[in-house]
């Protein structure tokens, strides 16, 4: 077994001033110095287009740098690809799984194709097997797999013939939080057996569980080295404000108006705040915010990365200042679900979904992909007729209204569905006359959030062509056109960058502030603290519902005094388990 | 840079890898209705429309008759029409009884049988028939008028025998060789067997490449020591028996169903399919590497392989009778050398030298669509 800081660990592979451009765009990769070791896990972290999946197919041969050399195990990629091939295991965004094969299928094609001996495959099958705890399953076809089940056989695959180098590229996307949690065990193993591990990834605090992190952002290397160094940066800057009374998201908002601070979110009921240096946190000004406490927290990955970008955008939302008010006398929910239940054949996606917003809340469907949170999204859209229970959304009956209903919603799909090949012009036209705007009242709610989102001058460009942060204003921006009093919103930040997302949640906040209700499904963690009520969805069911802080109090234990969302999750998942 | 050197460690793996490929393959087509659909469904339903639907024979065409005067001699004639098998004969009066009927399209062509005709015959002067076709559909209108002149003859003929007549100077005696009855099923069948050769050759090959590299399977193959010539072998063998088997359940419903004579060698109709398959599977190869996506595949497929091979092999459309222009354009079509030979394996018989010429041509555009698939699967994402 090798230790890290041995001299001995030679560099694994090493990216030499590595530049990669795909036709006009800015270079996807620009300039990169790395260098990856054994034993260790490198995690390769940035938001989407970030440059990570080039970076790791250059590695694996299949690509070649426009300038610079990328050399793995002791080969260059332009001269010896297939001894390269041979001694690395790479597991790709989509698993790289044939899904007509069985799990035994799939496992016998790589073994073959990776020449992987007769007589040791018996033993590295049932190893394999044991480790990823699919012995039970091999007779299975590989579609039938969950999430979770794919990305471990899809790592089985990779690992056949023992790499000196694995590469992983997002494998926790699409993962529930219980496998993605196996996964980082099965992977840490790994490495105790000196095999060096490249982990590639969107999520922020998956930064913080990595030996050595390559932080990438539009393609260039942001920072590269072991996460602490990171996050010592924001050192003694960071703190939590908890005990607010009421309009927390109003406070964030004057707060990040403040000379000395860098970067404000909302976490849960609390407000965590990172400093400029050598800035002490704000005191109470008022009475009304004496019961405020504010205590100092430890460092986060993404703190870090908002501080070296230079802060966050501010806490103004030219967006909701404009916003007409739907601050009502009247306490009724703006939307409900009364046992919502959708049932596909003998498979029920979602069962007895029930829950009330009230206007001016952010609530959220959380849980891991194939949960069944879109489907409940789709049946409070009227896009899918429920099997039993019934909701209003504003109102009005989803089985007899949706249509009037969804006049009063603006949604936001996932991935920011635009018509790419329109312009950012042509596509809020579009999205204008399809919410029914027409003439003086069109041309000035267009002129509007051009002049908010400032796309003036991309006026002309396709949609596909926007850099990510754009698109997502864009879309932003075509949801609520038509001024909307309740916004759907299905995964609205995940993998972008923290810039982007802070911009769009001040936003959202302010939106919120006017009474705009919203309703945001995620699998993102992160993303739930933004909520003021969330609901744990889990193989259909909802099975707890509270505030964030809520869930986490019920998790923590004394082993985990302060769980974080994800180990809320974890707990809670288990507990109505144990229960069934 | 075809990557096809095998590097130290994998000396030896290459055929079993190869062997991992072919099976995967296997286990793919068997459990993905899409490929039967393709390789099997597909071929019965266009056998079936070509056997059964689709006939460019005239039988029973609605015609209307319109015998103006009564007599013995005209009445004769009528029958004449009406014993004919290939009109369904509707009788009347005026023709104005039909000019609705034919403008509407009920009856196929109008038959008129003047008063003057049997007082003509009698003076020894040539009497007239006239036949009104509908030129719209110039195939059956000519259908029409050839029939109508048979049937008038066959009169004359059985007139001449009852000795009423002088018999003609010379009685032109067709006979078709081959194909006695110019059934059309017996030439549609098998030209439609390369139809469908062309169907699992170029289009299913084309999409199961192509969604390898929608799935991202692609690219965990490459980054394994196999070759890509290794990956394109193990796409191309179990494509290629496919292929064959396809066939010979189209020729056998042919031959056990639609009793289209098979005259020829089972040796011939296989060496001919196969040469036929390898540019076809050469075409689908090439199209997946230049797209890598099943939507472009497809319609790629469709327009350059399965339209030509259908409307530019003499399969529907005489290829002599096309512009010149067009003509050239057939020559690289490999269905237009298929389809000739496998109609004179089951019409005629083995005849070594025109298959000889249509296996070289096949194979060299087999060849060079081989070498630009080589050139364009390479080891490497862009």
């Amino acid at each position: 077994m090798t230790r890290r800081d041995e001299p001995s660990s030679a560099p694994f592979a090493r990216l030499t001033a590595v530049t990669k451009r795909f036709g006009r765009t800015p270079p996807a990769l620009d300039g990169i110095d790395a260098t990856m070791r054994g034993a260790e896990i490198t995690g390769l972290v940035g938001p989407d287009g970030a440059g990570k999946t080039t970076l790791i197919r250059l590695m694996t041969g299949l690509m070649l740098p426009d300038e610079g050399n990328v050399e793995v195990l002791g080969h260059d990629t332009r001269q010896h690809p297939a001894e390269i091939q041979t001694a690395i295991g790479y597991m790709p965004q989509r698993f790289g799984l044939y899904e007509d094969l069985s799990v035994q299928e799939n496992l016998d094609l790589y073994a073959d194709l990776r020449g992987l001996p007769t007589p040791e495959r018996a033993r590295t099958f049932a190893e394999l097997l044991e480790f990823t705890d699919l012995g039970r399953f091999t007779t299975r076809l590989a579609g039938r797999l969950s999430g979770g089940m794919k990305q471990k056989l899809g790592l089985a695959c990779a690992l056949l013939r023992k790499p000196q180098l694995l590469l992983l590229d997002e494998p926790g996307v699409g993962v529930d939080p219980i496998s993605r949690r196996d996964l980082w065990r099965m992977v840490r193993k790994l490495t105790e057996e000196g095999i060096g591990v490249v982990w590639s990834t969107a999520y922020l605090e998956e930064a913080e569980a990595c030996d050595h992190v390559l932080l990438l952002n539009r393609g260039r290397l942001m920072f590269s080295g072991p996460p602490r160094e990171m996050t010592a940066r924001v050192e003694d800057r960071v703190y939590r404000l908890t005990g607010i009374d009421g309009r927390r998201r109003d406070r964030l908002a004057r707060l990040l108006g403040e000379e000395g601070v860098i970067d404000g979110v909302i976490q849960g009921e609390a407000i965590r705040l990172v400093m400029k240096p050598g800035v002490p946190p704000p005191r109470p000004v008022n009475d009304e915010e004496a019961s405020v406490r504010t205590t100092a927290a430890p460092p986060r990955f993404e703190d870090a990365f908002v501080d070296m970008l230079g802060g966050g955008p501010g806490g103004r939302s030219r967006l909701a200042e404009t916003q007409r008010s739907f601050i009502a006398e009247d306490d009724k929910p703006v939307i409900e679900a009364h046992g919502l239940t959708k049932r596909f054949g003998d498979f029920t996606a979602a069962a007895d979904i029930t829950f009330d917003i009230a206007r001016g809340e952010i609530f959220g469907l959380l849980g891991p992909n194939g949960a069944g949170k879109s489907t409940t999204f789709k049946m409070l859209c009227g896009l899918l007729k429920p099997t039993a229970g019934d909701g209003r959304v504003a109102g009005f009956d989803l089985r007899r209204d949706a249509p009037a209903a969804r006049n009063r919603l603006g949604y936001m799909a996932q991935k920011f569905s635009l018509y790419g090949d329109l312009s950012v012009g042509q596509n809020l036209n579009f999205f204008a006359g399809v919410y029914g705007l027409s003439g003086a009242r069109k041309r000035e709610r267009i002129d509007l959030m051009t002049e908010i989102f400032e796309f003036r001058p991309v006026a002309d460009m396709s949609a596909k062509d926007l850099p990510l942060g754009l698109k997502q204003r864009l879309a932003l921006a075509c949801a609520v056109l038509h001024e909307p009093e309740v916004l759907f919103l299905d995964e609205p930040t995940s993998g972008v960058d923290p810039i982007t997302r802070r911009e769009f949640w001040t936003h959202i906040n302010g939106l919120v502030e006017k009474g705009v209700t919203v309703l945001v499904t995620t699998h993102f963690m992160d993303e739930a603290e933004y909520c003021d009520r969330i609901s744990l969805i889990y193989r259909g069911r909802s099975i707890a519902l509270g505030s964030p802080d809520e869930m986490k109090t019920r998790a923590a234990s004394e082993n985990l005094p302060d769980p974080s969302m994800e180990d809320a999750f974890i707990a809670l998942v288990q507990a109505s388990e144990e229960a069934a | 840079m075809i990557v096809a050197r095998p590097s130290r460690k994998s000396r030896g793996g290459g055929s079993r890898r190869f062997a991992a490929l072919v099976r995967k393959e296997i286990y793919q087509i068997i459990r993905d209705p899409s490929s039967i659909l393709i390789a099997f469904v597909l071929p019965m339903i266009l056998l079936f429309l070509f056997g059964y639907g689709v006939s460019l024979d005239t039988t029973r065409t609605r015609i209307g008759l319109v015998v103006e005067d009564e007599t013995p001699l005209t009445r004769d004639l009528a029958a004449s029409f009406e014993a004919s098998r290939y009109f369904a004969v509707i009788e009347g009066r005026h023709r104005r009884d039909f000019e609705d009927d034919l403008v509407l399209g009920r009856v196929r062509g109008l038959v008129v049988i003047p008063a003057s005709f049997a007082a003509d015959l009698a003076a020894g002067r040539e009497p007239t028939v006239q036949v009104l076709v509908d030129g719209t559909d110039p195939n059956t209108a000519n259908f029409v008028l050839n029939y109508a002149q048979g049937a008038i003859a066959n009169w004359e003929r059985q007139r001449s025998n009852e000795g009423l007549a002088n018999p003609p100077a010379i009685a032109a005696e067709q006979r078709f060789w081959f194909n006695a009855e110019l059934t059309s099923r017996n030439f549609l069948v098998p030209g439609s067997i390369a139809i469908v050769m062309t169907l699992v050759g170029t289009l299913l090959t084309s999409l199961v490449v192509a969604r390898e590299w929608e799935r991202g399977t692609m690219e965990a193959m490459m980054a394994t020591p196999v070759s890509a010539a290794e990956l394109l072998a193990g796409k191309l063998l179990p494509y290629f028996i496919l292929g064959l088997t396809s066939m010979t359940l189209c020729v056998l419903i042919a031959v056990f169903l639609f009793d289209v004579p098979f005259r020829g060698s089972v040796v011939a109709l296989y060496v001919l399919s196969a040469a036929f398959l390898m540019p076809a599977l050469g075409q689908g190869l090439l199209i997946s590497a230049v797209t890598k996506n099943q939507f472009l595949a497809s319609q790629l497929a469709l327009i350059s392989g399965f339209l030509p091979a259908f409307l530019l092999s003499g399969f529907l459309f005489e290829i002599n009778s096309m512009p010149t222009v067009i003509q050239w354009i057939t020559y690289v079509v490999p269905a237009r050398y298929l389809i000739p030979s496998l109609q004179t394996v089951f019409l005629a018989g083995d005849i070594w030298p025109m298959f000889a010429q249509a296996i070289t041509v096949m194979l060299l555009i087999g060849s060079i669509f081989f070498a630009l698939a080589a050139r364009n699967t390479r080891k490497r994402i862009s």
